[in-house]
């Protein structure tokens, strides 16, 4: 057996899916702190229909994130080898984030 | 010397295989799942640098109410440029991060690191000589 390899069923003693996991955490948690600066400036701004329907646009984005991140924390969860990122989701939660950037910038030009 | 046209070429490869999984998994070998798991969590430590710097711009739009229209709004929209420009550069490195080690070949270099700090930095300068001296002065 070459040293460092993890035994499957065995836990990983370097917490490698954990820590994963905790990063994707940290990732929604920054998206929440966008979402919620991209209200406060929608609602400071006197919120006109447009002005609120990117804001809508905003929280989609935010959306998005929090439902990609809930599926790969989930397929982290499981024992075992975990599941490679796979390109979809990489894709997806960058989509999410440039769709939060449109409606930013509608509510800023609002 | 094709310098100035091949990292075109080589963005457009990579954009193809952000839709086209089948293409990355089949390239090489799988490595290590340590190894693709580190490269996840370096995706999601981009993504949420784009993240902050998009946060920074509606920072700037909210909380520097005394700038003139025109910098307030300019410099929120060119946070906001900047952090999407961040995140599609974060899943394109990831990609060519993926490949590169189911390939076995070295892992790719970037200067868009130094890049990005060498705005940061000159934003933070300018934004103290402005408090320093004073917005109406």
């Amino acid at each position: 057996m070459t040293p460092g390899v993890p035994v499957p069923g065995e836990r990983d003693p370097g917490l490698q899916p954990e820590r994963t996991r905790l990063a994707w955490r940290r990732t929604t948690l920054a998206s929440t702190v966008v979402a919620v600066l991209a209200g406060k400036a929608g609602l400071a701004g006197g919120a006109s229909g447009g002005v609120l329907a990117a804001g809508v646009v905003c929280c989609v984005g935010w959306a998005g994130v929090l439902v990609v991140a809930q599926r790969r924390i989930r397929g982290l969860a499981g024992g075992g080898e975990p599941e490679r990122l796979s390109l979809r989701y990489a894709v997806g939660v960058v989509v999410c984030v440039l769709v939060t950037v449109g409606g930013g910038a509608g509510v800023v030009l609002g | 010397m094709t310098g100035k046209v091949a990292p075109v070429i080589d963005f457009a490869r990579n954009v193809r295989l952000w839709f086209s999984p089948a293409e990355v998994r089949d390239d090489g070998e799988t490595p290590d799942y340590r190894f693709s798991l580190a490269n996840e969590r370096t995706f999601l430590a981009w993504l949420r640098t784009a993240l902050a710097l998009i946060g920074g711009g509606f920072a700037v739009d909210q909380f520097l109410p005394d700038l003139p229209w025109g910098w307030r709004v300019g410099l929120a929209l060119a946070l906001l440029a900047a952090g999407a420009l961040c995140a599609l550069r974060a899943v394109n490195h990831w990609v060519r991060c993926e490949r590169a080690m189911r390939r076995g070949e070295d892992l790719p270099v970037s200067r868009f690191p130094a890049l990005l700090g060498v705005v940061v930095a000159g934003v933070a300068v300018v934004m103290v000589v402005v408090v320093l001296v004073g917005w109406e002065a």
